[in-house]
């Protein structure tokens, strides 16, 4: 029976199967399903400091093998998530990531405090939303921005620091590097992609935001390069995500470079993909007398 | 554990009106505890989302569907033959509240008169007023005649029945009933509701919006409400809904 256990920055995960922040609210929902201790780990929706309405709807599209949403980051605020949430996830025996998000960079580091000084495992910190007015993806298309948030909030955070990338730049490995220049033990990719769908009918962008952020199976291409690219650059590990679906999209991911993996837009058409893929990846290894996931990640061949 | 998501057997099909199709889905489980205003999330072959599609009837067997085609989805739906398998997420959201000894006023406009069969059946004699654009689009009348409804029907065009709104029908009878259930595009509820708020009846609208992942996680289907203290949040169709006070809804 292969071992799936895998370790990101210290912090053992029974499986490499997250679930991504954003598809998977605080995991209350998805309990009424299957026990959360199927997944390796949740990445909580995204948690900002005060309490977030997030942007009027519609915030969903259909696109061809995906999806645009723009939520705008609706969630309760930090001390409503760690005070009412973060006890009950805590008892679900599974890796809890707190995904966080601000305006400034004051607003990263007061939550890498907040959540310092908390229960949750991990600390990913989400510099890539393309869906906000300010803060977001501002902070993640530069090197520059993102080296000295990372150093901001390092210097602050007590907890294996996670940095998530946006795909929304010209060299990803060079982002990668400045992250782990300044500290982050392990970084997640790719956010969305933003992207458009106008309604013909009426001219009007059919999500209230206009723009969107593009996940799902259409954006697995572009996830495989870009972690490959970072993979290659930076010896932190990497959580590959971007419209992985199957149990050999999670395979070939793992083979471009990804020590654990996300999971977030399947879940809208299949609920217990996690349990699937979970189980196709162990028979796959059975199979193919693979011990451990480690020995099948990074392990690309490029021409 | 309180959600499954299960394939079922597909057992007829049929085209009721213009691009209007009726399904009935061989579904023990989820028919026999299926509410009024409850709705089923139905996988579509190809498709990256599920749709989300109002329960119209149940006889404790089978759950019956009764949708339009709007798009891609709907469409590949329209086409499943009968015997295909359907995987469904259902009953989801918080449906119509029918307390008995009420008489009650259902209102369906369009495509948002299916799920008013089902909340009919369970009031006593209901009065229920059914609106669409024109006699292409009628459905479900005899449905409504054979479970001893006082049925109205009404024409945008007045190519079949009244000529005029189903809120034009309303305010004329609005004194004979005690409470009003609506679904049906955002205008005619905003007009429902305004006419409720008028005569002093409660009202219970079933909202729509683009929805993900229809359980209350994703948080993509919002909706704004009023709390009691004034402020306005928002909330959700899928999870906090799909029915919700109409007192409560920012119009």
């Amino acid at each position: 029976m292969a071992d799936l256990k895998v370790n990101v920055a210290g912090v053992e995960f029974s499986n490499p199967l997250i679930a991504a922040s954003g598809r998977f609210g605080f995991g209350r929902e998805y309990n009424e399903f299957y026990p959360l201790s199927v997944l390796g780990g949740i990445s909580c929706k995204g948690i900002t400091l005060k309490k977030r309405d997030g942007n009027p709807p519609p915030r969903i599209a259909e696109t061809p093998s995906g999806i645009l949403n723009a939520v705008g980051l609706q969630n309760p605020g930090v001390d409503h998530f760690i005070e009412k949430d973060l006890p009950w996830l805590k008892e679900q025996d599974t890796v809890i990531i707190a995904n966080i998000a601000g305006n400034t960079e004051e607003d990263y580091c007061m939550m890498a405090e907040k959540f310092s000084d908390s229960d949750v495992d991990m600390i990913e910190m989400n510099i890539s939303c393309p869906n906000v007015k300010s803060g977001g993806v501002q902070f993640g298309t530069s090197c520059a921005t993102v080296g000295a948030i990372t150093k901001a909030v390092r210097a602050k955070c007590k907890k294996p620091l996670i940095v998530k990338l946006s795909p929304n730049v010209a060299n990803i490995a060079d982002i990668a590097l400045s992250a782990e220049a300044e500290g982050a033990d392990a970084l997640s990719m790719i956010n969305t992609l933003t992207g458009m769908r106008i309604d013909i009918n009426t001219r009007r962008p059919i999500i209230r935001n206009n723009t969107g952020g593009l996940s799902g199976p259409a954006v697995f291409p572009v996830a495989v390069r870009m972690v490959w690219q970072a993979a290659s650059a930076v010896k932190i590990p990497i959580i590959g995500m971007g419209g992985i679906s199957t149990w050999q999209d999670a395979v070939e991911m793992l083979i471009a470079g990804a020590t654990a993996l996300q999971i977030g837009t399947v879940l809208f058409s299949d609920p217990y993909a996690p349990v699937k893929i979970c189980e196709g990846l162990s028979k796959f290894m059975d199979e193919n007398g693979i011990k451990s996931i480690s020995e099948i990640s990074g392990t690309i061949k490029p021409w | 554990m309180k959600y499954d998501a299960q394939a079922f057997e597909l057992i007829s099909n049929k085209e009721i009106a213009n691009g209007i199709f009726d399904w009935t889905v061989k579904n023990k489980s989820l028919s026999s505890i299926a509410q009024p205003g409850q709705f089923a999330h139905i996988a579509v072959p190809g498709k990256t989302l599920r749709r989300p599609i109002s329960i119209c009837d149940t006889d404790g067997e089978n759950l019956r569907l009764v949708f339009q085609v709007k798009g891609q989805g709907t469409e590949i739906m329209s086409q499943l033959k009968e015997g295909a398998s359907v995987d469904i997420i259902a009953p989801l959201g918080n449906g119509f509240k029918i307390e008995k000894g009420k008489k009650y006023c259902f209102i369906g406009g369009g495509i948002g008169v299916p799920p008013m069969l089902y909340a009919a059946k369970a009031a006593c004699k209901p009065l229920v007023i059914t609106g669409f654009r024109s006699k292409d689009f009628v459905i479900l009348q005899d449905d409504f005649k054979s479970i001893g409804a006082d049925l109205v029907l009404a024409t945008d065009d007045g190519s079949t029945g009244i000529h005029g709104f189903v809120t034009d029908v309303l305010k004329e009878r609005i004194n004979e009933v005690d409470e009003i259930c609506a679904c049906g595009p955002f205008p005619m509820l905003r007009a429902v509701a305004q006419a409720a708020k008028e005569n002093n009846k409660p009202c219970q609208v079933s909202l729509e919006e683009r929805m993900g992942c229809g359980v209350g996680a994703c948080l993509v289907c919002a909706c704004k409400v009023k709390r009691a203290n004034g402020e306005e949040e928002y909330l959700h169709v899928c999870k906090n809904g799909p029915v919700f006070n109409a007192e409560e809804v920012v119009f």
